[in-house]
């Protein structure tokens, strides 16, 4: 079988939004952001604290309702969709990774079960064959085949990160939304995760939003970037760009301060 | 004559309940909420099931109380002297002849027949409340026939125990929509569920849910399709009545690991031992049992 | 024509520096033909390295137009751009830059591999280059983040290579690498150049600039208020 590039260059986004604003109350969670993302893309949002990056992609993600702005993915608008179908689309096509990976798994269920849920969600029904791709994606995230019966919580940050990750990949998400994947976790542990990451996204044509506070991250794995202050978007672009040839004077600063190792 | 009001509650709340009772059998397996009353018995005593036959009963009812297929435990007793006491109706202990059964985690092993009604009672009725332990959430599920979460149970199950572990209070899919949990029933009994002649009533008292499989309706217990559902029982014969196909309570018998099978359904083996069956405890002359 | 630089022009604006505005380059024109190697030259900061990066499509164009291959990077799309430099524009920079603990092969064979390739296909293109820059085996599945910078050198020149780009930029290749090992990177660049592609480069080594470069173009003239 002839080895596709994943990323054809498609003509259509895989997911377009315009003019998002999410307001609580007077305050601007975040205001008029437009992008297009297509298949294959990173795109990174970086920003500090209250940047309004995490309302943003809760907003995308579904969790919560802008106050204006258009959302579509493959053409379908999601705002205009019932419940039944984000729920069936966050279980399907997409996929969220918390920066706490206890948020994005069941602590009381095996890593098995974990990887296994949303298979059986959508209507597996053997189960030699959901053992089996469970432990497949097992490996694919790097932990152990005898550790598919252990619960998450004997399982270092790291490897819960890394379940999270394999939980949200089983069923072929299109488009993966993570929100920090690496904080929390020692640096060496980081760098593994993000290799990891770089190569399922390249592997797997997948498209992501990545919501982060680390350059370094953003640098290594997003194709575009969008950097927010203040819950406006001021500037964005190709990564490398963006990061060395600032042009906004708040992304000359973020830059600049980066402490260099 | 009794100071009561008929079956202890007024008439409109057994209007209430009688309405929760009919959407229960309009949607099957569906949990309908109502608005459980104080009995005069805590919860966790069958507080759902009382209320639930209350509202079911008229005056030609005929009643049995059955706890774990015993007509004889103290629960079962309460109960049937409650009614007694509230409602004058005649009671019985032979299935055939009752037209309500109320029942605590047992289904009786004399075939249903149409007319007859059988309630059960629930302590949680809600099959994935061990898994999420939201109810907003467990909500949502229901409405949008989310249930992969049950099927990670039985698959725990498995992993754990190499086969579906769960013994009583199996998950079951009625009509094709609602998951549902039975009441802490044997998995054995879950086959009688579908295509009963019938009406199966749900209370839930302390939970304040009511939920129904009217007859004749498509009951499927959960499973894999490498790990198929088998309602299985202690593989003996009954020690009395010698019954092989129902469902045997163990009896510790000494100390030294004596121990004998015998029925669960009082009712049935009673009449097999009526009709002259025996088992390998019961000699066939009344000299007693060994 | 490969490369198309029609009056390019570029400012620096430091916003937190009092808004310092610094014209680096105005009026920058210049052609990179198919199997040709035009050597970039002048001082020290002159805008050599400016220059490249904003073919590359990593510093913003200010003025003018950049076209590689047909698309003018200095008003592409980032998607365009993306996919220009997986299929038809590489570039070799003078420093190393990867993800942490990923092992040289892999790093040299992912230009292959993000196009497509086989993974044995990639692997194997990757073994010879790194053969042939004098890597032994031994370190090849070790992160280079840990090697000399000579080595780094040659394994961020194996992976420019590893696809044979039709447009290629080239800052110091030859920079901190014995005499042998420079004989392997000139010959790379002169296969490159023999199987057509345009080469852009930066060399401060006279002897790689004599041996490769076609012409010479002196970016000086490029400098804002310079004498054309």
């Amino acid at each position: 079988m002839t080895h596709q590039p994943k990323f054809l260059v498609a003509d259509q986004p895989l997911f377009a939004v315009e003019g998002l604003t999410k307001r609580y109350g007077a305050r601007i969670g975040c205001a008029d952001v437009s992008f297009d993302l297509f298949p294959g893309e990173v795109l990174g949002i970086v920003g500090e604290s209250g940047s309004g990056k995490s309302t943003l992609l809760s907003c995308l993600a579904g969790h919560q309702r802008p106050n204006e702005g258009r959302l579509s993915y493959a053409g379908r608008d999601v705002l205009a969709m019932g419940e039944t179908e984000r729920r069936r689309l966050a279980r399907t096509d997409w996929a969220f990774v918390h920066q706490n990976p206890r948020d994005g798994l069941r602590m009381g269920v095996s890593a098995g079960g974990n990887v296994g849920e949303r298979l059986m969600a959508v209507g597996a029904r053997h189960y030699g064959t959901i053992r089996a791709t469970a432990t497949d994606w097992l490996g694919r995230v790097e932990i152990a085949a005898d550790r598919i019966d252990d619960r998450p919580s004997a399982f270092s940050g790291g490897m819960q990160q890394r379940l999270q990750i394999a939980r949200n990949l089983v069923t072929g998400p299109r488009l993966v939304f993570m929100d920090e994947p690496t904080g929390g976790l020692d640096v060496s542990v980081q760098a593994r995760l993000l290799d990891l990451l770089r190569n399922l996204v390249r592997d797997l044509g997948l498209s992501a939003i990545i919501v982060t506070h680390d350059l370094a991250v953003v640098r290594l794995l997003a194709d575009r970037l969008m950097v927010m202050k203040d819950g406006r978007v001021v500037e964005q672009g190709l990564t490398d760009q963006v990061l060395d040839d600032p042009q906004h004077g708040y992304t000359q600063l973020l830059v600049s301060s980066v402490l260099q190792v | 004559m009794s100071d009561y009001t008929f079956a202890y509650l007024d008439e409109q709340t057994k209007r209430m309940i009688r309405r929760a009772i009919l959407k229960g059998v309009a949607i099957p397996g569906y949990q309908v909420p109502f608005a459980s009353r104080e009995m005069p018995m805590p919860y966790g005593w069958g507080t759902g099931g009382v209320q639930v036959t209350a509202a079911c009963l008229v005056p030609e009812d005929r009643l049995k109380v059955i706890d774990q297929g015993a007509d004889d435990t103290t629960n079962a007793v309460s109960i049937r002297r409650f009614f007694q006491r509230t409602a004058g109706v005649e009671t019985t202990e032979a299935t055939a002849e009752a037209t309500v059964i109320q029942t605590r985690h047992r289904i009786p092993e004399t075939p249903l027949t149409e007319g007859q009604i059988l309630v059960y009672q629930v302590p949680i009725p809600e099959p994935l409340r061990f898994l999420e332990p939201r109810e907003t959430e467990t909500r949502k599920m229901h409405e949008l026939e989310e249930y992969g979460l049950m099927h990670v149970k039985l698959y725990e199950d498995i992993a754990r125990h190499g086969q579906i572990a769960t013994s009583y209070a199996y998950p079951v899919k009625v009509e094709g929509r609602y998951v549902m949990d039975p009441s802490p029933i044997p998995k054995f009994d879950n086959p009688k569920l579908g295509h009963s002649p019938a009406i199966q009533l749900f209370g839930a008292g302390r939970e304040q849910r009511i939920y129904a499989i009217p007859p004749y309706t498509q009951v499927v217990s959960l499973d894999f399709e490498d790990h198929p559902f088998t309602p299985s029982k202690a593989p003996h014969d009954c020690d009395l009545c010698g019954a092989g196909e129902s469902y045997l309570d163990e009896v510790i018998t000494d100390d030294r690991g004596g121990r004998m099978f015998v029925c669960s359904d009082t009712d049935f083996c009673a009449s097999r031992r009526a009709a002259g069956h025996h088992g390998a405890l019961s000699a066939p002359e009344p000299e007693g049992v060994a | 024509m490969m490369i198309q630089i029609r009056d390019l022009s570029k400012t620096f604006t430091l916003h937190n520096q009092g808004g310092a505005v610094i014209p680096v380059m105005a009026g920058a024109t210049l052609d990179v033909a198919a199997g040709e190697c035009v050597g970039l030259v002048g001082a020290s900061g002159a805008g050599k390295s400016t220059l490249m990066r904003m073919v590359w499509g990593n510093y913003r164009a200010g003025g003018g137009s950049i076209r590689v291959g047909g698309l003018d990077v200095a008003r592409a799309t980032p998607r365009e751009i993306i996919a220009l430099r997986r299929r038809t524009l590489g570039y070799v920079s003078q420093f190393l830059r990867v993800v942490p603990r990923v092992p040289t092969i892999e790093v040299v064979a992912e230009p292959l591999l993000l196009l497509g390739s086989p993974p044995e296909a990639a692997r194997a293109r990757a073994a010879s280059l790194l053969t042939r820059l004098n890597i032994p085996e031994r370190l090849w599945s070790l992160s280079p983040t840990t090697f000399s910078g000579g080595e780094q050198q040659r394994v961020n020149i194996a992976r420019g290579f590893a696809h044979a780009y039709p447009a290629l930029l080239l800052d110091e290749p030859t920079a901190s690498l014995d005499s042998e090992n420079r004989e392997v990177v000139l010959r790379l660049i002169e296969e490159a150049k023999a199987t057509g592609s345009a080469i852009l480069g930066i060399f401060h080594d006279e002897v790689a600039r004599d041996r490769v470069c076609d012409r010479l173009v002196d970016v000086r003239a490029f400098t804002p208020g310079a004498m054309t």
